[in-house]
């Protein structure tokens, strides 16, 4: 037995100690400043904070922006997953490419663009005028610029699993006389729920933490269409660090939750995976 | 097309064209149309004007020091999750997806009240000479802290999959740990770290939440090409919104061809691994 490179007592200590102080100063600081100066004036002004009337409307409006972006993504990820893992078809490559597109363009280029197809100047912007709707500067162009950004997550969990798991199982249901529905609530959906779940949680803290795509197409509106990270850039810039960094509590809390339960479902996610 | 007996290809494909097509074609069509618009000579004034080529310049060289600060921090981190048993090992290894999970807004308050004159690490710092907030220095921290996962969580599962028979066997032929490090171990993850310094450059190269915190914004000096659409777009000069996003998404795809190119690679080295 030989030592591994990198074992030995002091590249070890050298290397951990190295990693140490910099995840210190880089990673945990950052988690531990918001929770410092959130609390700084003590519990009762962190909750008089959280209880301005913007913060607390920015922080319904993010909500119902992840009820209808999630649920939704969720159905888009799964029927993604379900076309391009269990069928062979000509442009299957293209369409996971396209799939995954969402993912490497930057969320202001997102916005920018969604701008230019519902906003006044934009290809159905005189069309929506027509009728009196109303998509850019409200929630509807909200909860798009979200499904944009969000769109690779739940499919990007599912496909990997499911291109392993194959299609015996749904081949020998269908076989056997049971419908598509059939076999996918009661074959398939009990092979995929945790990754499922997964992708979905990781969709959900996107979906409450875009920023970028978000303040292009909400137009940042005062006490309308001011999602919570928005908020806490409004805070910030009216001076009120205090009240910012209140929200900002909200969102880590919120992230740390995530992460947790990432790393639940990563586990029961794992037994989903066929044994070799 | 192969002859499936799965049912659902209609309803299923059928769905994931008309979300694609509706959420994430639709918008970027309507961007190219838009830029497609503005005339050639108009095109070039947006882009070659000095405060779009400044932004870009910015851009690029925080996004690129952001990068390979991550290659080193990312590859040291991937190492230790991979090879060392320690006390702290789940939470350090939660600790990494902190960049995913917390909202980029968060993590630029975050980090410009830690840097600012008052602050944990400024009131250190300034005192020294170096001011993070409001430089370009400050860009460059928030590009870093927002895509190190992405460089961890790439080669990660590289390090934990090297087999021990090579280092094994150079061992016993009287390779010395360096030499062991630089030509067995790194050859094999180096096409993981490059494909996660990839992913890791495109993101700080579009990152803008984190970055409009402690940047300072100043036109010439600390506006980052992101924050330039937006201001285009809030002054109604939608052509240059456009001329600025279009050239975003083609570094975006530029990226994306790389990224793929330098994974295709490094499956292939993986594959003539184990063969």
């Amino acid at each position: 037995m030989v030592t591994p490179v990198g074992a030995g007592p002091v590249a070890r200590f050298i290397v951990l100690s190295v990693v140490a102080v910099v995840t210190l100063f880089i990673l945990i600081a950052p988690l531990a400043v918001i929770l410092s100066s959130a609390f700084a004036q003590g519990v009762g002004v962190f909750l008089r904070n959280l209880g301005d009337p913007g913060t607390l409307h920015a922080m319904w409006l993010t909500t119902i922006t992840a009820l209808i972006a999630v649920p939704i993504n969720i159905l888009f990820g799964v029927a993604a997953a379900w076309t391009v893992t269990k069928f062979e078809f000509p442009g299957r490559t293209l369409l996971i490419a396209l799939i995954e597109l969402p993912y490497s363009i930057s969320p202001i280029v997102a916005g920018v663009a969604y701008l230019f197809v519902y906003g006044s100047q934009g290809l159905f912007g005189p069309l929506l005028d027509q009728f009196d709707l109303k998509v850019m500067f409200a929630l509807p162009g909200i909860v798009l610029a979200s499904m944009f950004v969000t769109a690779p997550y739940v499919a990007r969990e599912l496909i990997p699993l499911m291109q392993v798991q194959g299609t015996d199982e749904e081949e020998a249901a269908v076989t056997l006389g049971a419908g598509g529905f059939a076999t996918f609530f009661r074959v398939t959906l009990p092979n995929i729920r945790w990754a499922m779940l997964y992708g979905a949680i990781l969709c959900n803290a996107r979906v409450l933490g875009e920023f970028g795509a978000v303040s292009v197409v909400s137009g940042n509106v005062r006490g309308q269409t001011t999602t919570l990270p928005l908020q806490i850039e409004l805070l910030y810039q009216d001076y009120n660090v205090a009240g910012a960094f209140a929200a900002a509590t909200t969102l880590t809390a919120v992230a740390v939750v995530t992460i947790l339960l990432k790393m639940l479902l990563e586990r029961l996610a794992g037994d989903e995976r066929p044994q070799p | 097309m192969r002859r499936s007996v799965i049912p659902g290809f209609g309803l299923s494909l059928g769905i994931t064209v008309l979300y694609l097509g509706a959420i994430v074609l639709l918008p970027l069509c309507a961007l190219i149309l838009k830029a497609s618009d503005i005339g050639p000579a108009q095109l070039w004034a947006i882009l070659s004007s000095p405060r779009t080529l400044a932004a870009i310049r910015l851009t690029v060289t925080m996004a690129l020091a952001a990068t390979i600060f991550n290659a080193i921090y990312g590859l040291l981190l991937a190492w230790v999750l991979a090879r060392y048993q320690f006390p702290g090992k789940r939470l350090l290894d939660a600790l990494v997806d902190v960049p995913f999970a917390l909202p980029t807004a968060v993590a630029g308050l975050a980090l410009t009240a830690l840097f600012s004159k008052t602050g944990w690490f400024g009131s250190v710092l300034e005192p020294l000479g170096v001011s993070v907030v409001y430089t370009p220095l400050g860009i460059a921290i928030a590009m870093a802290f927002t895509s190190i996962p992405f460089v961890v969580r790439t080669v990660q599962p590289v390090i934990e999959d090297l087999g021990s028979d090579v280092e094994e066997a150079s061992r016993s032929l009287g390779a010395s740990d360096l030499q062991i490090l630089s030509r067995i171990i790194f050859p094999s993850i180096f096409p993981a770290l490059l494909a996660g310094c990839s992913l890791a450059f495109a993101r700080s190269l579009g990152e803008f939440g984190a970055v409009i915190f402690i940047a300072g914004n100043q036109p010439m000096k600390t506006e980052i090409v992101a924050l330039l659409a937006f201001i285009r777009l809030e002054e109604y000069d939608y052509p240059a919104a456009a001329a600025i996003a279009t050239v975003m998404l083609a570094m975006a795809f530029a990226m994306l061809i790389v990224t793929n190119a330098v994974q295709a690679w490094q499956l292939r080295y993986l594959g003539r691994g184990n063969a």
